[in-house]
């Protein structure tokens, strides 16, 4: 007797089956806006290869309006990755152990994202105090 | 019993010896508050359409037999209960990105073959006789390991993991959290051994960490935790080859 003639389901548009797999899609696709900001830092290095005047045309081009309507979609496209980013964190570590007793999964996002604020913070007071 | 409820349980059928691909049917089944969507589809079996198929055994969520999407989210239909659903209609389909056999059965034989794969089971660093009495563990030993021992083998995790439905040699998450149960565990000495799955282009690195394997898991199991360490354990592998060779 043969095996029975089964049935494979497509997988067409999957993502679209559960808002868990948008939320999932979304998470992947902010890497775009990390590549794209990247670039945007890496044309201003190029400018300041090329002297002042031009450094001062690309810091011009970054104060438009349309620049800064960019830089505010890409800044929550920033939050976004980034908290997604320390919410998986737990999952890749090691089990971690304080005195013998499990860090809870909780503690070890809050303190990756604690990390992150103070990191950006530091940096943002350095630029400014540099800028003066 | 206050006045009868009823609530539309739309099941996906297929009948290999008749039907080319699965339609959708539609049951209105009476139900009371205690009553689970396993307890609904057997009314349709012993009241509405006796061809209906299905898998089912304890109705306590401990065979991991009764898997089913229920309105897309794989669930253990004895552990989701009607009055949760209403008013319905409910949307009942075999666990997704399997083959389905017939109804709402499904062919499991690729996740037996990968479990076996796996090696399931104590390898011992040196076989132990019953003369040498029991093979003791700390409680954080068995903290280390315990959680990916309460699998099942349900399958809603392959069912909720988007990876296997579109690469289907992906090892998956509930071998590989069991892989990880016997790796993880004191007594046993066979890491070295389940090593070739986990390096495998269909091993760890098949998962991109969507992690809803962990989330429909009904014992808790956390795959996409065991796999995602696991990770780190294949890049350690990886580069100490440079600094010392393999025995």
């Amino acid at each position: 007797m043969g095996m029975p003639r089964t049935y494979i389901r497509p997988m067409g548009s999957w993502w679209r089956r559960l808002p868990f797999y948008r939320r999932y899609m979304v998470r992947e696709a902010t890497c775009i806006a990390v590549i794209a900001y990247a670039l945007v830092l890496l044309v201003g290095l190029w400018r300041l290869t090329q002297g002042r005047e031009a450094f001062d045309a690309w810091r011009v081009a970054l104060a438009t309006p349309a620049s800064l309507l960019a830089h505010g979609v890409l800044l929550a496209a920033f939050v976004f990755h980034a908290w997604t980013w320390f919410e998986v964190m737990p999952k890749t570590l090691p089990i971690l152990r304080v005195g013998g007793k499990r860090v809870a999964d909780a503690t070890i996002v809050r303190s990756g994202a604690a990390a992150a604020v103070v990191a950006s913070v530091l940096l943002l007071a350095l630029a400014y105090g540099g800028w003066r | 019993m206050s006045a009868e409820q009823r609530i539309t349980i739309e099941c996906l059928r297929y009948h290999p010896e008749q039907d080319d691909a699965p339609r959708w049917q539609s049951y209105e089944v009476p139900y009371t508050p205690d009553m689970s969507l396993l307890q609904g589809l057997q009314y349709i079996k012993d009241h509405l359409d006796g061809t209906l198929t299905f898998r089912w055994s304890c109705r306590m969520a401990i065979c991991g037999s009764c898997g089913a999407m229920v309105n897309s989210v794989p669930s253990l239909s004895c552990q989701t209960f009607l009055r949760e659903l209403a008013p319905g209609p409910v949307r009942v389909e075999p666990l997704a990105h399997f083959p389905i056999q017939r109804d709402l059965a499904i062919d499991q034989g690729d996740f037996l073959n990968k479990l076996e794969s796996v090696k399931p089971w104590i390898i011992p660093a040196e076989p132990r006789m019953l003369a040498d009495g029991p093979n003791r563990q700390t409680p954080q030993q068995i903290d280390d390991y315990y959680q990916y021992a309460e699998c099942i083998n349900c399958l809603l995790c392959y069912a909720a993991c988007p990876q296997y439905g579109l690469n289907g040699t992906f090892t998956g998450p509930a071998a590989l959290a069991l892989l990880h149960r016997y790796n993880a565990d004191s007594r046993d000495a066979g890491t070295a051994e389940r090593m070739e799955v986990i390096n495998a282009e269909d091993g760890v690195w098949g998962c991109t960490l969507v992690g809803y394997c962990s989330e429909v898991c009904p014992k808790g199991v956390d795959p996409a935790r065991a796999i995602n360490q696991n990770k780190i354990n294949s890049t350690k592998d990886y580069f100490l080859r440079f600094l010392a060779p393999r025995r």
